[in-house]
């Protein structure tokens, strides 16, 4: 077996019985990161230096007998995640050559439990956008294809498209992510893996760079749902310097995976069996429940009655906070700085931001501010936090009757480099099953379930109660179980 | 009696509201745990926060909340046991952030009031819109390079209170007074230091105009007054400005002004087209701020004495409403008196105090906390004449020589040897010679001038050096004299 292909769980185990070094399989990594990554893209900054330095005292630590929960494994960061003395640029021209002084709680509790940091995954442009082509480090490209079409080059799905394509082409065995909207759920399906959003609170979002502070949450991506249960269980967890951080306590979410799902009662939201829904999606989704069925599970409709508004509402809640939370990126303290000699400060932010920010992000930035602009505020922004109040009422409402609800991840499987480029209203689409939990602040948790007619990925979501991501886990347990899926992508290290 | 200005057109009315923004007295800043200090070098008081940095979030500091309680009960205000922070957007290069934390739509503090006394005694009620907390910005300095501006962002996140109180003034003396009254209950509240000149303290004034009779005609706003005098002359420059406008047919436009202190008059910041639209809306990095009844209670209970309890309480031991006025001004002063009362005289203290005592410090310049007499001195001071050891007239004389040479009243008393003469036989004796060496006056008073009787007593403490017992000098003189 190549070191690559091991499971977390299993170079865990691999490491402890002394089968492999921490060293040898970061080498392995860095390796397949120097073959893949020039195609793929899917790192912005390989730290092979450090990597090796941090597995060789990870061994030395090990053989000491003072192995810690991930001691030795190598992980990719998202580049959205400040890592102390390694560059982070949250795929922004604006960012470049920012070196942060400190690091994010979640990689510091990454690190404290023993882990490796390969590099800086790439993402879309200050985490917004859905197929990772909005970066100014380029796009990543899925290492899935299509059977019948292998040239058309796939997107991973985004924002966290690097983390997604660093692990399921074997880059990485985990890699640290966020969501905003969708951005590990969808992604970790196009990719073929599994990706968890837990609860917002969970995970503190002290060091990463902020997109939409009431929707942002850090979450894993891994490529069993075991994973990413070890994944969370150190990354999650209660930070004094960020106020919105729930100061529960974390359970171990990995023997959370195997409770079963005996009896437990799962919702099946109406609403969500869109017009024109692809028939494939649609038959895996019958497919998943069956499963759970056939695992003792009872699965009941629901309704969400507000969800066809989750999308307008998050379009207008995400780049409302957005608009001020970019404000910082001005040429005045760090980053890039465009300026013209004797011009005055207002030439020196329009320059900046102009040549700084990508499209996508200046589209966001300008409706953020126009729906917080005097005269639009209540029809925009305070009608939508409304609506969210809703949306968050009818989960509400539902989880009396369930207690999990499974729908699909996405829309679609993974679409081409240079489709749904010309219409960023095709592009938002993407992400009409995964918002909903974001205004919520709900777990979401993508699984994958199958593959469609083309041999693409797809994936199903498993959405919980707020703090029961026990629940989660145990329901994507079970659909990974019976989906038995084995597939990998053709790109992928040690193939 | 409405205070007026006279137009061209008859008198005109003021009215006048105050936005005064107070810098909270707290170790670190209002969401950071950087230092707060005054006047460090540049630079040296910012974490990353402070600085804006990707990824930096805000953490509530407690105390700063707990000062902004104390003021708000200080205030008679309510406080709102349940507020939220929103943002304030706006670029600007001392604004890291891009955006202020402030609260807008939700203040800890609501409604309260401030009395006021005039100069004539009379005491009016001033409203307390709200009070809410806000971190202040960094600072631009243009003067340091030919080409360049520079940034100190010590002040970047320092919390201010900002206390808005209802257009409730007609005067500039009212304006003052409301200042000065509000600068007071801070400082005695130890939640501000009051200090206009650092900047810890400054106002904005919103004036305008109206004939008796009429609604609110349209205010301006004199953006950042740092001195209680200088808000005083920036009413009455923008209401005769104002006045000059509508009787010149013109009309007032609502715009933000600043008041030119070398010219003591306003002029045109920003007008209401170029106001910025701030696109508030609720900070999501913190949630609402909820505060528990009990803690406020427990910091109601442990409030000190407000400057209107302490003057009722001075009246009550006998002191002049204005003695107990001029006390309870300024805290440091209040405690000086209260220590030298203590177990004497409260009005004879008083009256040392607000006489002899300020005119020393007056002179030297130097405030009552940096008195180079301390007040267990200057209660030594009027033990000994209580006690008759000397009288009141080498007492003053003796309080100049503490100030000028910082020893103990017996130990000057002693050295230059002051001690009250009131042994009769020294006093008969220099009674007799001066009788004897003005015995023109004697015939004249005993002719019925007894006005003289005072030249008598003067020539005859000049005699004992000024040391006489004055009760034993009159007494011995009017035997004397034939009484």
């Amino acid at each position: 077996m190549h070191p690559t292909d091991f499971t977390l769980a299993g170079a865990l185990a691999a490491l402890e019985e002394g089968a492999i070094s921490s060293v040898e399989l970061t080498q392995a990594h860095l390796d397949g990161i120097a073959k893949l990554n020039p195609r793929l893209n899917a790192y912005i900054t390989v730290t092979a230096e450090k990597a090796l330095a941090q597995a060789a005292e990870s061994d030395a630590r090990r053989k000491r007998g003072e192995a810690r929960a991930l001691e030795g494994i190598p992980l990719a960061i998202k580049d959205l995640f400040c890592t102390a003395g390694t560059e982070t640029t949250a795929g922004s021209r604006i960012l470049k050559g920012f070196v942060p002084p400190y690091e994010s709680t979640v990689s510091q509790k990454l690190l404290d439990d023993g882990a490796v940091f390969l590099g800086k995954a790439n993402l879309d442009e200050f985490a917004m956008g859905s197929s990772n082509t909005t970066s100014a480090a380029g796009p990543v490209e899925n290492p899935w294809s299509r059977a019948n079409d292998p040239d058309t080059r796939l997107v991973p799905g985004g924002s966290s498209g690097g983390s997604a394509a660093a692990v399921a082409a074997r880059m990485a065995l985990g890699a640290t992510a966020t969501d905003t909207g969708g951005s590990i759920r969808q992604p970790a399906a196009f990719c073929g893996i599994a990706g968890i959003k837990p609860t917002y609170g969970r995970c503190s979002r002290f060091g990463i760079v902020a997109f939409a502070s009431s929707l942002d949450q850090a979450g894993p991506v891994a490529r069993t749902v075991e994973d990413c249960a070890l994944l969370l269980t150190s990354m999650a967890g209660f930070d004094p310097k960020d106020s919105t951080s729930a100061d529960i306590a974390v359970p171990n979410f990995a023997a959370a995976c195997r409770r079963g799902v005996k009896g437990l009662r799962i919702g099946v939201p109406k609403e969500y069996r869109l017009d024109g829904l692809a028939p494939e999606i649609g038959a895996l989704w019958d497919q998943g429940l069956a499963w759970l069925r056939e695992q003792g599970a009872e699965t009941v409709e629901i309704s969400l009655p507000h969800t066809k508004y989750a999308l307008p509402t998050y379009y207008i809640v995400a780049p409302a906070e957005a608009s001020s939370n970019l404000a910082r990126y001005d040429g005045v303290r760090f980053g890039s700085r465009v300026t013209e000699p004797g011009s005055d400060l207002r030439d020196l932010y329009e320059r900046t931001r102009a040549a700084g920010f990508g499209a996508e992000v200046k589209r966001r930035i300008m409706i953020g501010t126009y729906v917080l602009s005097a005269g639009y505020y209540d029809a925009y922004y305070l009608k939508a936090q409304k609506i969210r109040a809703l949306i968050r009422r009818d989960f509400e409402e539902a989880f009396k009757q369930v207690d999990a609800i499974v729908t699909p991840a996405t829309p679609s499987a993974a679409f081409g480099m240079d489709e749904k480029q010309d219409d960023p209203v095709t592009m938002y689409l993407n992400d009409v099953f995964t918002v909903t939990a974001n205004l919520a602040g709900l777990p979401g948790l993508a699984v994958p379930a199958g593959l469609d007619g083309q041999g693409l990925p797809l994936g199903l979501q498993v959405i919980g109660k707020a703090f029961d991501e026990e629940s989660v886990f145990a329901v994507g347990h079970a659909i990974e179980r019976a989906a038995n899926f084995t597939a990998a992508p053709g790109l992928r290290a040690g193939a | 009696m409405t205070y007026t200005i006279e137009g061209r057109t008859g008198p005109w009315e003021l009215v006048i509201g105050l936005e005064v923004h107070a810098q909270v007295i707290s170790q670190s800043k209002l969401f950071s745990g950087a230092a707060t200090a005054f006047g460090a070098e540049p630079n040296s008081q910012v974490s990353f926060i402070d600085a804006g940095f990707p990824g930096m979030l805000p953490v509530i500091n407690q105390e700063c909340v707990a000062q902004a309680v104390r003021t708000g009960l200080g205030l008679n205000a309510k406080v709102n046991l349940w507020s939220r922070f929103d943002r304030k957007n706006y670029f600007y290069a001392d604004l890291p952030q891009g955006y202020q934390i402030s609260q807008f739509a939700h203040p800890i503090i609501g409604e309260g009031a401030v009395e006021i006394t005039l100069a004539d005694g009379t005491v009016k009620s001033i409203g307390i819109t709200r009070l809410h907390l806000e971190q202040d910005a960094g600072k631009s300095l243009h003067d340091q390079h030919p080409s360049k501006s520079f940034i100190d962002l010590n002040r970047s996140g320092v919390a201010l209170m900002e206390i808005v109180s209802e257009p409730d003034m007609r005067s500039p003396e009212e304006a003052g007074a409301y200042l000065s009254k509000l600068r007071q209950i801070l400082r005695y509240l130890g939640t501000c230091d009051g200090n206009m000149d650092e900047g810890s303290m400054r106002a904005d004034v919103n004036v305008s105009v109206r004939k008796a009779g009429e609604g609110y005609r349209t205010r301006c706003e004199v953006k950042n007054v740092n001195s209680i005098r200088f808000v005083m002359q920036a009413v009455e420059a923008e209401a005769r400005r104002q006045i000059e406008v509508w009787e010149d047919g013109g009309e007032v436009v609502q715009e933000t002004r600043l008041f030119d202190t070398s010219r003591g008059t306003t002029r045109s910041m920003r007008s209401k087209e170029d106001a910025h639209d701030y696109r508030y809306f609720p900070e999501p990095d913190l949630p609402p701020l909820v505060l528990e009844s009990d803690w406020v209670e427990a910091l109601k209970a442990a409030l000190p004495e407000l400057p209107d309890a302490r003057r009722a309480r001075y009246v009550a031991m006998g002191l002049s409403p204005y003695d107990a006025h001029v006390l309870t001004l300024e805290k440091e002063t209040a405690v000086f008196f209260e220590a030298v009362a203590k177990g004497r005289d409260a009005k004879t203290v008083a009256n040392w105090l607000t006489g002899d005592f300020f005119a020393h410090l007056n002179k030297r310049g130097v405030g009552i906390e940096e008195s180079p007499v301390p007040a267990a001195d200057l209660g030594a001071l009027i033990d000994l004449i209580a006690d008759k050891t000397i009288n009141g007239k080498i007492a003053k004389d003796v309080l100049e020589i503490m100030f000028e040479e910082g020893k103990t009243p017996a130990a000057i008393v002693e050295a230059r040897g002051l001690k009250q003469v009131t042994d009769t036989g020294a006093i008969d004796a220099a009674v007799d010679k001066v009788l004897a060496a003005n015995a023109g006056q004697v015939e004249q008073y005993k002719a019925g001038k007894v006005t003289l009787f005072g030249f008598f007593v003067g020539q005859t403490m000049k005699a004992l050096q000024g040391k006489g017992n004055p009760a034993l000098v009159n007494e011995v003189l009017k035997a004397k004299l034939g009484g």
